[in-house]
């Protein structure tokens, strides 16, 4: 019998979720996990490098309208445009990925920042921050979208704004919760006793306890904002200036079936993304809580 | 200790020092007129069951409550004659850790699990500014501490430590920023004998190097008579007895403080002879007429004890809270009454 037979049979340490090796295992441990991160960072790829392996300008039509995939020169087809399928899909990427970091990292930056407010200090601020966070919360989120795009016009960064102002109360909700209870914890009554300033008690003791669920929801919300961008898009409330892949659907209504590659494709690259964000904060999910890692 | 010493070294000196805790329109007073002095270099006990406000005492020296319904009612909190009871909020917090240092029961809950213990030795001295040479003041905390390793210790997490090393870890962090008062709340009733014994001999090298002045708060006698110079003894947000550590084990005066010493477990003790003094600490706020103790007391004389609140009386080196006090009856209170568990 060697020393390594007997590993499995040694507990794990019982630690906390940022124990790095620890969390690397749990959270690789299932093959789909594996598969979103493969396809994320694909995507990222794609997103980075998209001028060299498009091929083609992806705005510049050509007289090959609506080839078929497999085309010679074209292997995902042209649009009715005789623009390059693939070229149009590859520089997608880059602005679905754009439009869904910047915004989830806008929201959790107001997110946390309001939820760290309202759970530490409580009383009236919480009051009303939190009827804040609530009213930004009935409203259905891509219709408000829709409407302040229609008003103002349409720009990446109005895109990203109008997202952002739309999803950081579900993580400033969150956050108050995780913040309202760490603040009682006794670590926290030591850090007061040592002298802490409240501003370095919040960043230093509470936030860094409290992180697990924002990072979880900031990856959802990355795929929540690129599904509303691509609706956007869809709509024709996209930036005419980038190519979108909302933006090709709408293109490739009038030939659903003449021309499926021209809807197939852009809708087959949003699906896959979204799939791998949510795959990927679902997986945050379980590595970062080890009570819900029995599995 | 040092007879040299003069009198006006006192590094705390609480003064009448009432704690409230609001219920509704009301509040509720928890810790009633206390009034104790600590010197520096010098360990005075706090001791009493659960319930008597003998946490709550701690706690207002700090003027900060685990709940923000409790608050500082009256009286003095001398913090090397400076009253800390009418500091504003940011000189107070300038106070904490600096001048106070806080040590508490449990030392697995008061450490961030997320946070290498060096680092949190090293957040009393970043939040009162200093940002220079922590390192080494990490590593020589620890090395007082008698921490073997101290440059590994200092990298670990508080899960990779024994509960004693822990409790090194918090007193490391409150005496970072060399506090002339350490605070000690049941420093080690969360630890096994052995490692408590470790503890308290290092509480009490501490206040001897360092000339520290120590409040110690436990229900355990047997602490207190290792580690203590003086004694308080706590009873329903009142002290009823204080006095020196040797005349205070020797001749107690009050019935609680008798009764206190004979629950002691000692070799003799057995399973049938358990002695406790029997039924509670009654409720804060509901505190019996007259002298608060004189439900459980065995030589409490009806129409006095029961309708007339004693005062504490000085006596000697100490003073004690009971008409009967000066009694031959008192002595031996427990004789007759003492309930067998």
């Amino acid at each position: 019998m060697s020393d390594t037979s007997l590993s499995p049979l040694v507990a794990p340490p019982v630690g906390t979720p940022f124990q790095k090796a620890g969390f690397r295992r749990r959270l690789l441990r299932r093959w789909s996990t594996r598969l979103a991160l493969a396809v994320l960072s694909a995507l990222l790829v794609l997103a980075v490098f998209a001028p060299l392996l498009a091929g083609y300008d992806p705005l510049g039509g050509g007289d090959d309208a609506l080839l078929p995939p497999l085309s010679p020169g074209h292997w995902l087809g042209t649009d009715d445009l005789g623009r390059d399928i693939w070229a149009r899909v590859v520089h997608g990427t880059r602005i679905s990925l754009t439009v869904g970091v910047a915004s989830a990292l806008i929201a959790v930056l107001v997110g946390v920042f309001v939820g760290a407010l309202a759970g530490y200090f409580g009383g009236w601020l919480d009051t009303v921050l939190m009827r804040v966070a609530e009213f930004f919360q009935t409203l259905p989120r891509f219709v408000v979208a829709l409407i302040v795009i229609a008003l103002f016009g349409t720009s990446l960064l109005k895109m990203i704004l109008v997202i952002a102002a739309l999803s950081w109360p579900q993580l400033a909700r969150v956050v108050r919760a995780s913040v309202a209870t760490l603040r009682q914890s006794q670590f926290v009554d030591a850090a007061r006793v040592a002298g802490m300033r409240d501003g370095a008690i919040i960043l230093r003791e509470i936030l860094p306890n409290a992180a697990a669920p924002i990072i979880v929801l900031g990856s959802l919300d990355i795929a929540m904002a690129i599904l509303i961008e691509a609706s956007l898009s869809f709509f024709g409330l996209g930036d005419p200036n980038h190519v979108s892949w909302g933006a090709m659907l709408n293109d490739a209504q009038q030939y659903l079936r003449s021309a499926w590659w021209m809807s197939a494709f852009p809708g087959l690259a949003i699906a896959l993304t979204v799939l791998a964000f949510n795959m990927l904060g679902d997986a945050l999910n379980d590595a970062l809580n080890p009570r819900g890692a029995a599995r | 200790m040092n007879p040299m010493k003069p009198m006006n070294d006192a590094v705390l000196d609480l003064r009448g020092l009432s704690v409230d805790i609001a219920q509704g329109a009301n509040a509720l007073r928890v810790v009633n007129e206390i009034s104790l002095t600590v010197r520096r270099g010098e360990a005075v006990g706090l001791v009493g069951e659960s319930g008597s406000g003998k946490s709550m005492t701690a706690f207002a020296v700090m003027n900060l409550f685990p709940s923000p319904l409790a608050r500082l009612a009256a009286g003095q909190v001398l913090l090397e004659g400076k009253d800390l009871a009418q500091l504003p909020p940011d000189a107070l917090r300038a106070m904490r850790g600096a001048r106070v240092g806080m040590v508490f029961q449990d030392p697995t809950s008061y450490l961030d699990p997320l946070m290498p213990v060096g680092r949190q030795i090293a957040e009393p001295l970043r939040a009162h500014g200093r940002t220079e040479g922590l390192q080494a003041r990490v590593l020589q905390l620890l090395d007082l501490m008698e921490l073997p390793n101290a440059a590994q210790v200092a990298r670990k997490y508080p899960h990779e430590l024994s509960g004693g090393m822990r409790q090194r870890i918090l007193i490391a962090a409150a005496l970072a920023m060399r506090p002339a008062l350490l605070i000690a709340d049941e420093p080690t009733t969360a630890l096994d004998v052995t490692v408590q014994a470790g503890i308290l001999a290092l509480l009490t090298r501490l206040r001897k190097e360092l000339d520290l002045g120590i409040l110690l708060i436990t229900h355990d006698l047997a602490v207190v008579a290792e580690t203590c110079q003086r004694v308080n003894v706590m009873y329903a947000g009142e002290i009823v007895e204080s006095n020196d550590v040797v005349p205070l084990f020797d001749r107690p005066r009050h019935p609680y403080t008798q009764g206190l010493l004979r629950s002691i477990l000692s070799p003799a003790s057995r399973a049938n002879s358990l002695f406790s003094v029997p039924g509670g600490v009654p409720i804060a706020g509901h505190w019996p007429s007259g002298c608060r103790f004189h439900p459980r007391c065995p030589i409490a004389r009806p129409g006095l004890c029961d309708s007339v609140a004693p005062l504490l009386v000085p006596h000697g080196a100490g003073a004690d809270r009971c008409h009967l006090s000066g009694e031959p009856a008192a002595a031996q209170a427990w004789d007759t009454a003492g309930v067998t568990a």
